[in-house]
């Protein structure tokens, strides 16, 4: 299951979502509003997202994910829009017949979205100004 | 043949505008819409070397041929997570 939401993300219930009686191994990867980058404080990240190939980017990353590992379920959400210090932005949910797998493909599976899906985050800084973060060399 | 091109993050910023239009030879691929893009918006022309460019919801080769009414989109290094 993929999806893209400007709503708060209920990672328990995603969490509970993934159970399978088969599966020994459940793993949670959330991703966080952190507060300082180096030296620098953030009040907010805004997330924006090219939906439609997000979307299929990320379902390309659940078949990817499934393909490798022997997967009992699996759940990627991502948040959209003005997100605060704390707030979840991801959570990849992921069981599997033994940990192992399940650490192993949940790893796989946000590490793809983070190279591969077309969402971008904007830095709100303390002293008011902002910046889209593009990562690779300045332009 | 008018191309257009969705811009998202910093691209968006750069030209304030969410989408650009650009002129295209038919038959032009998608070396030659970056090439055209660089050159009508040249504030996009550092950020577009590190873009993708997807062409009908699929990152796009830079020998794709850009179909007519194709929807096309400037994709800068992501940063989701």
């Amino acid at each position: 299951m993929i999806r893209l939401t400007h709503d708060p993300i209920d990672y328990s219930a995603l969490t509970e979502q993934v159970r399978r009686p088969h599966c020994g191994g459940v793993v949670l990867f959330l991703g966080t509003v952190r507060d300082l980058t180096g030296d620098r404080v953030t009040v907010a990240l805004d997330y924006e997202a090219y939906p439609a190939l997000a979307e299929k980017k990320m379902a390309e990353t659940e078949a990817d994910t499934r393909a490798r590992w022997p997967v009992g379920e699996m759940a990627m959400v991502h948040r959209l829009g003005r997100l605060d210090i704390g707030e979840v932005s991801v959570a990849v949910a992921v069981s599997c017949p033994h940990r192992a797998e399940a650490f192993e493909a949940c790893r796989y599976a946000i590490d793809r979205l983070k190279e591969l899906v077309p969402i971008w985050k904007k830095e709100n800084w303390a002293d008011g100004s902002t910046d889209w973060v593009h990562p690779g060399s300045p332009s | 043949m008018q191309c257009r091109v969705k811009l998202f993050a910093r691209a968006r910023d750069l030209t304030g505008a969410d989408e650009v239009s650009v002129a295209l030879p038919d038959a032009a691929t998608v070396a030659d819409l970056r090439r055209a893009l660089a050159s009508a918006y040249p504030a996009l022309a550092g950020l577009l070397k590190r873009s993708a460019l997807a062409v009908n919801n699929e990152f796009a080769d830079e020998t794709l041929k850009v179909p007519p009414a194709a929807e096309v989109a400037l994709l800068p290094p992501v940063s989701g997570g």
